[in-house]
Formats: structure tokens, sequence, C-alpha cells
């Protein structure tokens, strides 16, 4: 067997978004595939509404738990901002997929501030292998929003050499007995509008 | 969780934290004592899982400290966790622990926070290792993590030492894969021992045991030679490079090819090891995170290097692209290529998104208040440190736990006091806030100071019945312990009367009008105050009351409420092509002054309901009667 370059993903978003369970999900996923695996993430004051991000790395061997600025082959972003606030992480030619959901930080809602009115078109701009996701409006089809978390899993999905059934068991696992099957259909959702989007890029 | 008939052959990822839990674990340890702290929270929140381990949140660093020592000396290994700035607090008793030794391993975790995502500071608590003469291991990752706490139980009973096992930011809060083991057995301990002159330091039995202590040390680097922790990784003979923690990884990614000794003991260090390590390489480099306290103590051996601490950086965390590119310029060979590219700059003029007190929170009301009346706030540790944010800017001061009361107090000491026919200011009386678990840990000492001294400062303790910042931990006011059992209850007004504060109020924090007519009672009294401001934290208590909303027609745009600070609140801005829109920047509204509505822009505030919590500080803020519970 050939050796298995690492791949490295940033995963961007706001405190209390789901950041770190996604990431669990991928790691579990990836140690499932057989591949050794790092993550790392920050708790306490960044948790209050902040920005959080969460690196996480997998290949045949991996050595340390950070990604590099400028080295993420993928940046998963769950919300618009904060995919534009981490654009720079990308290597060039990398996979921006973002949440298209919009939440005001403390300074906008004190009005000290304004949320970009063009965000999607800056992002565009700014990166133009990007895939915009409504993710919440998908979970909501599946079910429930607070599935968004998983539907860009879904999404993320197509750009990582995992198996869907690796995913899908996983997420059996990990999610609460009675959301399985609507994490699951969340999780095809967001996957089945992945591909379509994929298909039309081309 | 795990019990003690577990048979495992199994492998899961862990963050460094869980697996310290784990090892603790499988290493026998009887019993485990804390004070959370970011980034080493999560280990004593895992431990109290296992019921073969008996665990506490004790109210501060210096008394879980003083438990673990208990506990070791009565001959239990004892296991004690804090975050770096905990460490200062804990420092006596662990530099005693130094000196008296133990019956049982005793393991002292000091997690470390570099770039301060969550501290105050970034000290590097590998110096207080050699302050003390302490044993240090640093793991690099989670299975690391794991396997050294094994080797601190045998290296603290074997050398009759406690061991300090330092973790940052990125070894307790990054998962890998760990292989689990079974738990040692140890008996319970059934008789104490007595060994006056080991264990009672005073004068005559310290200065006997001083020598110990330092032949220890000599020992302990006489066994960094061979210790299986410390490892040669022989590489390219171009390049050596010296590292611990952390920084191996970022190193090994950097460099891949290099020749590496890689250190776990990281004080004493082994000088036969690492002079050997030099004559096997052409160029050596020290590659490590915050202080050069490898690169010192290497160069202090007559050891030469070719490049440490310039080629990085004494501030923050280091990560494998600045190592890349630093030894890379300083002209290092086999520089991984992916990594040497600068990295772009972000986005520049985006929005900020700094924490900020959640929808609902019982301290935005007290903030609110402390805004209008224009007093100096002396801060403390905790989620209401937010408070010096905007829009709120009413935190002035924050120093470290418990800080807030004594340093209200200095300053009222040194204030001249106003003439007897001065108009009341506010400005003149310093305001000391703090959290219910700081005050616990630290404030109660300072309280009584001030009542011991004959202080006047109003003192405000936000009691939200939780340790909220790092997560919602019981404390001694919760009526519940770490292991869930039911408990004794702080009643903090009786113990601020016994510590002989007189004024004591309780306020309900959501009533913005009570708040403010108790706050100006106490501002204006001649003696000193505590107001204690009652209400659970709304995200440990899971507090959910319907969420208000903005009649449109009513509200005119004017502001007033996002003094709130809310992120539930949004200002819609309607586009208008006739009327030039107003920037926001201008839009700073004085709760006294009132609104500063401007005509021409089209603006209204709208409440998420998903986010709004129901608390009703903006309903009250609001002049307009805008601002209700929907029909």
């Amino acid at each position: 067997m050939t050796a298995r370059p690492t791949t490295n993903l940033l995963i961007s978003g706001v405190g209390g978004q789901g950041v770190v369970l996604a990431s669990y999900v991928l790691s579990q996923v990836a140690m499932a595939e057989g591949y050794d695996v790092k993550q790392s993430e920050v708790h306490g004051m960044s948790q209050r509404g902040g920005s959080v991000t969460s690196h996480f790395r997998f290949g045949d061997k991996v050595w340390a738990p950070l990604v590099s600025p400028g080295t993420a082959g993928i940046l998963m972003a769950f919300e618009a901002l904060e995919a534009l606030r981490y654009v720079h992480w990308l290597k060039p030619g990398g996979l921006l997929v973002y949440n298209t959901l919009r939440i005001n930080p403390s300074p906008v809602a004190a009005g000290l501030a304004t949320y970009p009115a063009d965000i999607d078109a800056r992002i565009a701009a700014a990166w133009p292998n990007t895939q915009c996701v409504d993710a919440n409006a998908i979970a909501s089809r599946a079910g429930t929003v607070k599935a968004a978390n998983v539907v860009m899993l879904g999404a993320v999905s197509p750009a990582l050499p995992f198996s869907a059934e690796t995913w899908e068991a996983v997420i059996r696992r990990v999610a609460p007995p009675k959301t399985v099957e609507v994490n699951i259909e969340a999780f095809r959702l967001g996957a089945a509008g992945a591909a379509a989007s994929a298909a039309t890029s081309v | 969780m795990a019990g003690t008939t577990q048979t495992v052959e199994a492998v899961e990822i862990l963050s460094g934290n869980e697996a310290i839990a784990r090892g603790a674990w499988e290493a026998g340890v009887r019993l485990a004592a804390a004070y959370p702290g970011t980034p080493s929270t999560e280990i004593l929140e895992v431990l109290a899982g296992y019921d073969d381990i008996y665990s506490e949140w004790s109210p501060n660093e210096k008394v879980a400290m003083e438990v673990g020592i208990g506990a070791s000396m009565a001959g239990s290994r004892a296991l004690v966790c804090m975050k770096h700035v905990g460490l200062n607090v804990a420092s006596d008793p662990f530099f005693s622990s130094a000196y008296v030794g133990l019956e049982a391993g005793l393991v002292v975790v000091s997690a470390d926070d570099p770039g301060m995502h969550s501290s105050q500071d970034e000290q590097d608590n590998r110096n207080y290792a050699k302050f003390a003469r302490v044993p240090l291991l640093e793991p690099s990752d989670s299975a690391e993590a794991k396997e050294f706490m094994l080797a601190a139980y045998e290296l603290s009973e074997r050398f009759d030492t406690p061991v300090l096992f330092r973790t940052t930011t990125r070894t307790s809060h990054s998962k890998s894969i760990v292989t689990l083991g079974e738990r040692a057995t140890t008996e319970p301990v059934t008789k104490l021992t007595k060994n006056y002159t080991k264990y009672t330091m005073m004068p005559a039995n310290a200065i006997a045991r001083h020598p110990i202590i330092e032949q220890r040390v000599r020992d302990l680097a006489e066994y960094a030679e061979t210790c299986p922790l410390n490892r040669v990784e022989m590489g390219d003979p171009r390049v050596g490079i010296i590292t611990s923690g952390s920084a191996y990884g970022y190193a090994r990614e950097a460099f891949p090819e290099a020749s590496y000794l890689k250190l776990g003991l990281t004080y004493p260090l082994p000088a036969g090891l690492i002079a050997d390590f030099r004559s096997k390489v052409e160029k050596l480099y020290v590659v490590e995170e915050l202080d050069p306290f490898l690169e010192e103590a290497v160069q202090l051996m007559g050891v030469t290097i070719d490049g440490g601490k310039e080629l990085n950086t004494l501030l923050g965390e280091i990560d494998p692209g600045m190592i890349a590119r630093g030894l890379a310029a300083a002209g290092v060979p086999g520089v991984n290529p992916d990594l040497l590219t600068a990295p772009r700059s972000g986005v520049a003029d985006l929005p900020a998104r700094p924490p900020t007190l959640c929808p609902g929170c019982s301290h935005r009301g007290i903030f609110t208040v402390l805004k209008k009346l224009r007093v100096f706030v002396s801060g403390d540790i905790g989620c209401y440190t937010l408070g010096a944010l905007p829009p709120f800017g009413s935190l002035h001061s924050c120093t470290c736990m418990g800080a807030s009361i004594s340093m209200a107090h200095g300053m009222s000491k040194v204030m001249e006091p106003p003439a007897e026919d001065a108009p009341l200011d506010y400005r003149n009386k310093p305001v000391g806030i703090i959290g219910d678990s700081t005050f616990f840990h630290s404030g109660v000492t300072s309280l009584m100071d001030v009542a011991y001294n004959g202080g006047k400062t109003l003192n405000i303790i936000l009691d939200n019945s939780t340790t909220a910042m790092t997560g919602g931990q019981d404390n001694p006011g919760t009526g519940k312990t770490l292991l869930g059992k039911p408990s004794n209850t702080v009643d903090i007004p009786a113990l601020c009367r016994a510590l002989g504060i007189k004024r004591v109020t309780t306020i309900d924090p959501y009533n913005l009008a009570e708040v403010e007519r108790v706050l100006r009672e106490e501002l204006a009294a001649d003696e000193a105050s505590v107001v204690i401001a009652k209400a659970p934290c709304v995200l440990e208590y899971k507090i959910r009351r319907p969420a208000y909303q903005v009649d449109a027609d009513l509200c005119i745009g004017c502001k007033r409420c996002l003094q709130a600070g809310c992120v539930a609140l949004n200002l819609v801005v309607e586009v208008d092509a006739d009327a030039e829109i107003a920037t926001d920047t201008d839009a700073e509204v004085d709760t006294d002054t009132g609104a500063n509505a401007d005509a021409d822009a089209k603006r209204k505030v709208e409440i998420n309901v998903d986010l709004c919590d129901g608390c009703g500080i903006c309903s009250q803020l609001c002049k307009e009667n805008a601002i209700g519970r929907g029909a």
C-alpha cells in the first residue's frame, strides 16, 4: 500500500454550533477507516458565543494536531463570516464548504459594527473553489435544525476518502438514539446537495 | 465509564485530559482533587466517572494540593490538577511537598495555556519544576499522556518526590489514539504512618531535608540518562533537534528526516545524553514553546547550539509552519516544503466575534446599571470579566482570582475622601465584583480584610450557583459535589455577616430598577457593603423563558436596547433609495442621555426568538414600550 499523505481540515464556526461534535464524528470516521488521527480544539472563554475553530488531521502517521495557516485542504465553516475569517487557512486549490447562515457577532448586536451585507460575494471573490450550503434549511427538512452540523459533514463527505457506510455507522453510534434517523437523513441530504453542486460546476 | 473488573485491549480517541484521567485510573490512583480551570478541567470530570476513585472539586488549588499531599502522606496514590495560574495559588504547599516527599505517588498536573486562549497570562510552568526541585514530565500527545501518568507514579515513589506533569492547551485539548490498559491493584490505607522528622517541616527538620532534596535532583539527573521517556531518534545527522511536549510533533512535521532528542523527563536533564547527541549531529537546534527552558539548561551544560528561541517566538503558541520557516531561514536542510509558504494574511475589516455574555445571562443587568453609574469596577476571573467589553465597558481591572475585593479595598484606602459638602460622586468609590465560585476560591479572605480594616467599598457577588466559565462545575455554594452527592450549601449572606460586613443585601439582577436603587444606596453608604445578585446560570440550569418581541410600530430605532449587549438583538436598517443610511459607528447611545434616533434612517430592532432567553433586560431599557412578550 502506498503511503497516504496527511489531510488537513479546519472547521470554523460560532461557539455553541456543534463544531466540537462534528470534529468528534470526523475523528471516529477516520479512525474506523484505519487512519492515524489528531484533532485539536479550544475550550473555555472562546465557547461563549465567540469564534471557534477545530483542527483535524488524518493520514498514515500524524505528528502534530495543528493545521498551520495556508495548509488546509478543506475549510468547513458553519457560518458565513467565520468562513471569510479563516479563508487564508486554505492552501492553494483547497476547498471551502460553508453554511450560508449568518449569526451576528456581539459588536454587531450592540450596533457597534455591521455584518458585511455582501458576505457571499466577498467569499466567492476571495476563494473560487467554494461550495455554499444552506445547512440550516436542509437540516430542518431532515427534521431538526440542530442537525445542521451533520448536514455540513454530509456536504464535505464527497471530498474525503471515507465510505458512506463508515460515516453512517459512526453517526448511528454517536447520535442520541432518538435522533439517529434524522441525523442519517441530514447527512444524506448534505452529501446529495454537495454531489449535485459539484456536478453542475463541472 | 470503566470499573475495576474491566478487561480491555482497546483503542480509543481521547483528549490529553481524558488520557491523563485514564492513566491515573490505570495507575491505581485513589484520590484526585482540583479546582476547575481551562485547559485542565476535564481531567476531574472524567475521573468522577470512575467509582473506585474519590475525586473532589476543592474550593481552590492550594486546598486541592494539600488534600493530595494528605492522601499521598497517608499512603494512597493521589492526583492534583490545575491550570497554570492555579499552581501560583498552590505553590506554597507545592514547594513544601518537595521537601517532605510522600508515602505513595503524588502527581501534580499543570495545564499551561500558551496563546492565552482562556487565561490572563502565559507563564511557562516548567520553571516551577526547577524552582521546587521536582521532576518534570511533558507528554507530546494523548498516548504519551496516559503512558507518562503510569511512569510518573513509579518515578514519584522511586525517588520519594511529587512529580510535576506539564501539559499545554494543545496536549490537553487535542485528541489522538490511545491504547487502553487495566487498573493496577492498590490497597486501601489502614494505618497512618508517623514520621515526624520527614513530615513536619519546622526549621530543624527542613534543614536536614534540604541536602536530601538536592541529592535527589542529582539522582534524578543520573536516572534521566537512561529514562525511557527520553529517546534519541537518529535520522539525518546534519540536523539534530532537542524538543519536548507538543513542540515535538510540530518539529517532526516540519523536519521529518532530522535527528531528534525527544525529551519526556525535562527536569532534571540528562547531561550525558545531550552531550552524546551533540557529538552525533552537525548542527543542533532546540525547539520549544514559550520560555527557552531547555535551551538555557543545555547551554549551561556547555553544549553549544546553532539555534533556539530566536528562530520562533517567546510569545504565544508555535505551530509546524512557524518552525519550518524559522529553521529553514537559518539554513537548516530537510524542511517539509508544504510548510514553507508564508501564510497569507486574513481578510481585514471583518467584525470581530469576541466571546459574549449568553442571551438571558444574569450578569447583563448588573453591567448595564454599573455603566450608567460610571463607577470604577474592580473585576475578577469568570464569565463576568466580559463586562469589560463593549457595549458595557463596565469592568476596569482584572488580575487574578479573588483580587477584585482586595484591590478595590486598596484603591479606596489611598483615595482622598471627598469633602463633607461635596456632592455624592460614585466615581470616588470603587466597586469589587466577583462570582460565587471565585468568591469561595479566594474572595472570602479579601472580604475579611475589608471588614477587619474598616474598608468602605461596595462588593457585588454574582451568585449564579455554578462555576460557569469552565463549563458549569459545582462549588461549595451549589449543594452538590463533583461525585453528584447532595452537600452543604454555603450561606453567602450569613458568611459575609460573619466576616463582619453589616450591609448585606440580596437582589434580583433581572430587575434593573431594583439593581439601580440598591447600588445607589450602597454606594452612598459610609461603610462596606455586599450586594448579592442571585440568579442561576441560564446555560448550566437550562433556563428557557418565553422570548420577547419588538413591536415594529413602536420601535423608533434608538438603539437604547442594544446597550444590553445581547446577540439576540439585531438592528435592521432598511435601504431607502433617497435617504443616506447613517453609519453605525456614530450610534453610541448613553443610557443617561437617551436616544439618538436618526430621523433619516429607517432602523428597527428585531429579536431573534431562537436566541432570546426572555430575560427582559432589553424590554426594561426600551422607553417606547416597544419590547414585550408577544400576545
